[in-house]
């Protein structure tokens, strides 16, 4: 039966269903027993599993991924959290060398079903470290697969599909979004993992976000609308593999695109879906893909985030550049 | 895996048998052990050995019991194990020299420490090597061809790791520490009596994830055993460039013994992994062995050691080469006869051959294999450029051929 909740709960249920269906899953990470996770996405959990199953781990990011990979060899499910976007680096290793290659190391003898949990994204005042979107450094890699949820119903959906995925899955969760509503249906049938979807129809150009900027890009439509402009907004939900062929599909309607992301722009997801938008779709096209992201600098405190991050008018600054060729 | 199988390997376990039928003695040891180690003596290095450089069998009143049921014929075996391995690695050295093989890491001189370490498994065990781990995978029965498959640059891997329990070589140094340790975490939650060993070098023992693999695998008490071969150089680098105290010490610090065994004496790399293994079995936690040994060639073929280390000290360690101390062993106690040294001399030639050829005859790859396995549920961008490769290579066939 759907009920409301917040996306935080949403992925607790998840997790939740994911451990009560196969005793092979397993919550691994800092703080994530007792506690319940410094959000609270694994609250009560332990609880209700005990500490074998919902595992307080050493702080050492490497550790838990490495570990991780070992459990995986062993037949095992982990779900690890990193605390924050920043603290992946010191796991970085792992995940890069050993957790993404290791398939095609064995010739496809081995696999490694293991979800690494990222909260990522700014919008919460944190301090350095704890606001950043480092998707693309992931989805650059070859052996890893990368999705962002933007509500809570794909957060509970899409949890569900990567501890079932026999590939390595990055599940970068807006941690922004933590606290907004929706329904959630553990009924529904859920949509493909690696499907985008669009989520609001329009005729004049799309925007396409993932992830937190989903939500900002719908207040960007409505505040177009009262400008009697009529844009679409893609939700892509997974960075790799990309659906451009729901991205060429809507670019092939609107003919204009303006790709949203929090994380810089330079070298971005942004910037892989321009260069391919414009190979599948250059005759279609009336204005050169436009992107709105981070700016090329590290991410700042938390008094200036709001000047770094994209906000409403940035986006529809960007779609009235795009307008106006 | 195995109750039956490990019932059916027991000859190559009677000596740890023997050793836990004295059992409470094994208990007794162990604890003995961790209250010596973790307390630490001092930094003078207690080196664990049972046969001298001259062959001598030396008693040891810890270890004794672990090898105390091993047979003439189990002897033989090592020292079998030992010759076949460096003839394999001499091989693949030549093989790399004649431009059959990309580069190879070779193992000459730590034979001893490979081979006792790689005996002590069961085979439910498993087992976490680096890059160098020959002799060990030689005693888990992977075939030494398939290891070459890698440093001739038609694969990255070569081997299923479960057939024998003998995961991929790593080259990242340390990282398959942390795979052993969450390995073993799934042991002991399964509840198993098996055991994992994991493979390192001295200069693995400054990457921070043998550290953290350590703390994890303390914390959790997995039954894992950090088996490092110190073999004195990381690449140019000296031990001293990664440590300030033995290395065996490094365990007490995370609380868990920590063992010096001489890593030339396989009679003692076997009895210590044992009881180190053992321990894993009880629900003792993790141990730390340090074998002393020393790398006697190269780091690989593309190291050239006469730039950082004088021949003196290679001569010194000549002196203690594995080999000889055991053939001297099996000598002075009647265990061997000229017959059984021209059988391994004619049985090494046959696996030279057999290693040369079928390096020789490694087909390369498929183009495709470029793609094959980058992911286990498939992934729509690999599938497009798969496609468009295919097309570019068709190309060249409609133009006939280029």
């Amino acid at each position: 039966m759907a009920e409301k909740m917040a996306m935080a709960k949403a992925i607790n249920e998840s997790l939740r269903r994911a451990l009560d269906a196969d005793p092979k899953v397993l919550v691994m990470g800092e703080d994530v027993g007792k506690l319940g996770g410094v959000f609270r996405v694994t609250d009560g959990l332990q609880k209700d599993f005990g500490e074998s199953r919902v595992i307080d781990t050493p702080l050492a990011e490497s550790g838990i991924v490495g570990t991780a990979i070992g459990l995986a060899l062993r037949g095992y499910r982990p779900v690890v959290e990193i605390q924050f976007d920043g603290f992946v680096f010191p796991a970085y290793d792992q995940i890069v060398t050993q957790l993404a290659k290791m398939h095609a190391r064995s010739l496809g003898k081995v696999k490694l079903p293991v979800v690494v949990r990222i909260p990522y994204g700014g919008g919460i005042g944190a301090v350095e470290h704890h606001s950043e979107s480092p998707e693309a450094l992931f989805a650059h890699v070859a052996g890893l697969k990368v999705v962002s949820p933007s509500n809570s119903s794909d957060a509970y959906w899409m949890m569900q599909q990567a501890i079932q995925s026999d590939d390595p899955i990055i599940y970068f969760e807006p941690k922004r979004r933590y606290w907004d509503k929706a329904e959630v249906d553990p009924e529904a049938i859920p949509a493909p993992l690696h499907k985008a979807r669009v989520v609001r129809e329009g005729t004049d150009l799309t925007l396409a976000a993932y992830g937190p900027m989903v939500k900002l890009c719908h207040e960007a439509a409505d505040a177009a609308a009262e400008e009697g402009k009529s844009l679409e907004v893609l939700d892509l939900r997974s960075v790799s593999p990309l659906d451009f062929d729901a991205v060429q599909a809507s670019v092939e309607k609107t003919r204009r695109l303006v790709v949203v992301h929090e994380a810089p722009v330079f070298f971005g997801s942004g910037a892989e879906i321009a260069a391919r938008i414009t190979e599948r779709c250059f005759y279609h096209l009336e204005a050169p893909v436009l992107r709105v992201g981070g700016y090329h600098a590290p991410y700042p405190p938390a008094r200036l985030e709001e000047e770094y991050l994209p906000d409403l008018d940035r986006v529809l600054d960007a779609v009235d550049r795009s307008l106006a060729y | 895996m195995t109750v039956e199988s490990s019932a059916a390997r027991k000859p190559r376990r009677t000596a740890a048998g023997k050793a836990g039928t004295a059992g409470d003695t094994t208990g007794a040891a162990g604890t003995k052990r961790t209250t010596r180690s973790t307390a630490g003596k001092g930094t003078d290095p207690e080196l664990v050995q049972l046969l001298t450089p001259e062959g001598k069998r030396v008693k040891n009143a810890e270890y004794d019991a672990y090898v105390a049921g091993i047979t003439p014929d189990e002897l033989r075996g090592l020292y079998r194990d030992m010759v076949l391995t460096r003839r394999f690695d001499a091989e693949a050295t030549a093989l790399q020299r004649q431009g059959e093989l990309g580069l190879w890491a070779s193992l000459l001189g730590q034979e001893a420490a490979q081979i006792g370490s790689g005996r002590a498994t069961r085979e439910d065990d498993y087992v976490f090597p680096t890059y160098r781990e020959h002799g060990v995978a030689w005693c888990r029965g992977v075939d030494p061809t398939n290891l070459l498959g890698m440093f001739r640059g038609v694969n990255n891997g070569g081997w299923d790791p479960n057939s024998n329990n003998f995961h991929l070589y790593t080259i990242v140094i340390g990282s398959q520490t942390l795979h052993a340790t969450g390995y073993a975490m799934g042991i002991a939650k399964d509840g198993a009596d098996s055991a994992v060993i994991a493979y390192f070098g001295d200069g693995a023992s400054s990457q921070g994830d043998v550290a953290e693999s350590f703390t994890f695998s303390a914390v959790y008490n997995a039954p894992v055993v950090f088996f490092c071969q110190n073999n004195q150089w990381a690449i140019s680098e000296p031990t001293e460039r990664q440590t300030r105290v033995p290395l065996y010490q490094r365990a007490q610090g995370y609380g868990f013994p920590g063992v010096r065994v001489d890593g030339n004496d396989v009679l003692a790399c076997l009895a210590v992994t044992k009881w180190a293994l053992e321990r894993a079995r009880n629900g003792e936690g993790p141990t730390l062995v340090e074998a002393y040994t020393y790398r006697m060639g190269a780091h690989t073929t593309s190291d050239d050691p006469s730039r950082y280390r004088g021949d003196e000290e290679r001569l010194a360690w000549e002196a203690k080469d594995p080999i000889l101390r055991l053939r001297r062993y099996l000598e002075a106690s009647n265990h061997t006869d000229e017959g059984f040294f021209a059988e391994l001399e004619a049985e090494s030639e046959t696996l030279g051959r057999r290693v040369r050829e079928a390096v020789r005859a490694m087909p390369d790859p498929d183009h495709f294999a470029i793609f094959e396995n980058a992911y286990a549920d498939g992934h729509a961008l690999v599938d497009e450029e798969r496609a468009q490769f295919a097309a570019y290579q068709a190309s060249f066939a409609e133009e006939g051929g280029h």
